[in-house]
Order: C-alpha cells, then structure tokens, then sequence
C-alpha cells in the first residue's frame, strides 16, 4: 500500500493512557492555531509577485493550514505585508492592522516591507516596524518563495508556543501604545 | 501649414520683444526662454493666436538649477495639433520669490500638474483654485525636489554613510 500523502501533526506534550489524554490549553490552542493562519496579503509590489507563486500549486502555501486567504482584516490572523510601502500608504497598514482581531501576527515580506529596501529616500517608508509591530521578517530583494515559506514556518513556531495570556500582559499593551494603536 | 521655428519665434519677438530672453534649437524641439512677468500672456497668445494656435498643454513641470541666479523653473511644452508642432517654453525666477501666474485659467490640464510643481519645488501658482499638496502626504514640511534638500529619508539613524557612498 502506498504511504498517505498527508502529515499528520504531532501530539503535544501530555500524558497519555489508553482513552484519556491530557494536556494543557494553551498547547492545544497553540496547535490548532498554527496549523489554520488565515493570512491577509498585503502586496504592493514585487514581493506580492513571489507570494502568488508561493500561493500556486508548486510551492502551496495550503500545506501549512494557509489556504484560505482572508481579504477581510475581521477574519484574518496574520498580515502579509509584501513591498514597498510608501508614506501616504502607512495609515492605511496600520489601519487594517487596527482592524484586525486579536491575536493578529505581522510578517514582513521583503527588504521594503522590512526596512524601505534600496528606497532610501523621503517619500517611502523605512521598515513597516515604525508603524505596525512585527513578529517575523523575510529577507530578500525579492525572496524566493521557500523564503517566504520559512517565514510562515516561523511564524508558525511563534504562533504554536504562545501563552494564552500574552495579550493581556503589560508588556505587549505598552508595544501597541508605542504604536499608538489602543 | 507647416510651421518652421522662424515664423513662430519671429511672432514671439514682434509681440513680445524683450519678454523673450533666449531662443534655442535643439534637436528634438524649440526652446523658447520667457520672462516671468509676460509668460501668462505669452501662453495665452500662443494658445489663442489664429495662426500659432497651440491648443493643447502636454506638460507643465518644476526644475531647480542651484547655481544660477535665478534658481526656480518652470517648464511648459505645447503642442499644435493641426501639423504636430511642439513648442518648449522656459521661465525663471529667484528662490526667495517663487511665485508665477497660474495657466488653470487657460488649460484645465495645469491644474494637476501645478499643484505636483508646487508639491516638489514650492512654487506658488498664483490664482491657482485648489495650490495644495497632490503626491506627497500632507505632513510634508519642506519642498523635497530642491536641491538643498538630502533625498535620503531624513529620519533613519541605523544607516553608517560610510557604507553607503555619502
């Protein structure tokens, strides 16, 4: 018989008896989190050309649970931001950041996203990090889409480990009104 | 009728005289260097004349030579549908009196592209119904195509110039 072409993830931690199975919240939260982000694509330029590949057939972003772009910020869990934002585009970021649900995670696709890339110059955004909080940056002028599929991998990882309270804590409502965000 | 460059400088310089600083040829088209205080009318007279009759603006832009006296530019280039005419018109004026007659009255076109002259160069259109910021965001609180200007984001600090060619 030929081996299942699916991967069956992991158990968390726990302790196991025959019928019973116990583990923390967190860690099942975590688990069926990480593996159905809905991610927002927020493409502005080339990057966004590298993430339709990494979307396609070939490279298939539905393997990691990601299938289901959400183009609504209400529904999704992780903003995709791929290219050059420029600074009459930077409250219209932060606004869909703003409109998204909690928990939300951002990933920066690319050098603009991540720093203006080669657009050193007065009319472009240095990094979207000055207006939105960043969990994960991809390098690359543009990456390739494995890169882009590392990323996701690690926000994955992020999104799998986190404590159901962070949200809640101090720590993280200073980062947003650092962001001016409430 | 084609019209050759001699006929429609020499038009220039009967009606306009000493409005009319330089005339140049270059190879795409004529140049024609016009004094401030007469452009609004010079433009006019080029549109509105019967036998020049350059009815349409192609573009309108800002330029800035920081080494001459008179810093600021204006650049329109018309053009007369009838035989394919173009026509380069050149005005100048000091920095710290950027301010030059508005063309909105003559071609809508202008008004766009004035207020992107002014967005960049900070040159006051005067008349102009709506001399606002058109590209830049509006926060913006200096003219970023003037040469005195870096063109560099000026906010960053993790950047070593060393590194980058400065």
């Amino acid at each position: 018989m030929e081996a299942p072409n699916y991967i069956k993830v992991d158990p968390p931690e726990g302790y196991l008896s025959p019928g019973l199975f116990a583990t923390t919240f967190d860690k099942v939260v975590g688990l069926a989190r990480k593996n159905s982000i809905w991610p927002l694509p927020f493409a502005t330029s080339c990057c966004g050309i590298e993430f339709m590949a990494t979307m396609g057939a070939h490279y298939d972003l539905g393997r990691f649970g990601a299938e289901r772009l959400s183009f609504s910020p209400r529904q999704a869990d992780l903003l995709m931001v791929m290219g050059t934002i420029a600074k009459k585009m930077a409250p219209v970021v932060q606004q869909v950041y703003v409109q998204m649900a909690e928990p939300r995670w951002v990933i920066a696709v690319g050098a603009c996203a991540a720093s203006g890339g080669i657009f050193d110059t007065y009319s472009v955004l240095q990094g979207i990090d000055r207006i939105v909080p960043v969990d994960v940056y991809v390098p690359g002028c543009p990456p390739r889409p494995e890169q882009i599929i590392d990323g996701f991998m690690k926000v994955q990882e992020l999104v799998g480990k986190e404590s159901l309270r962070r949200r809640y804590s101090k720590e993280y409502k200073e980062l947003l009104e650092s962001y001016g965000i409430k | 009728m084609t019209m050759d460059n001699a006929f429609i400088t020499g038009k220039l310089k009967t009606r306009f005289t000493d409005g009319i600083l330089s005339v140049e040829e270059t190879s795409d088209m004529l140049t024609v260097g016009i004094a401030r205080d007469v452009i609004h009318e010079a433009i006019r007279f080029l549109k509105e004349n019967e036998t020049l009759g350059f009815t349409f603006l192609t573009t309108l832009c800002g330029i800035h030579y920081p080494d001459q006296e008179l810093q600021l530019g204006v650049v329109y280039h018309l053009h007369r549908f009838a035989d394919n005419t173009r026509i380069r018109i050149k005005t100048f004026m000091p920095l710290d009196n950027p301010v030059i007659p508005t063309v909105t009255d003559l071609f809508s076109a202008a008004n766009w592209m004035e207020r992107e002259t002014y967005d960049f160069y900070g040159i006051i259109f005067e008349g102009h119904p709506n001399l606002k910021r058109i590209l830049n965001v509006e926060y913006l609180d200096y003219f970023p195509m003037r040469k005195e200007y870096p063109l560099e984001d000026p906010t960053r600090e993790d950047k070593d110039n060393r590194f980058f060619g400065r």
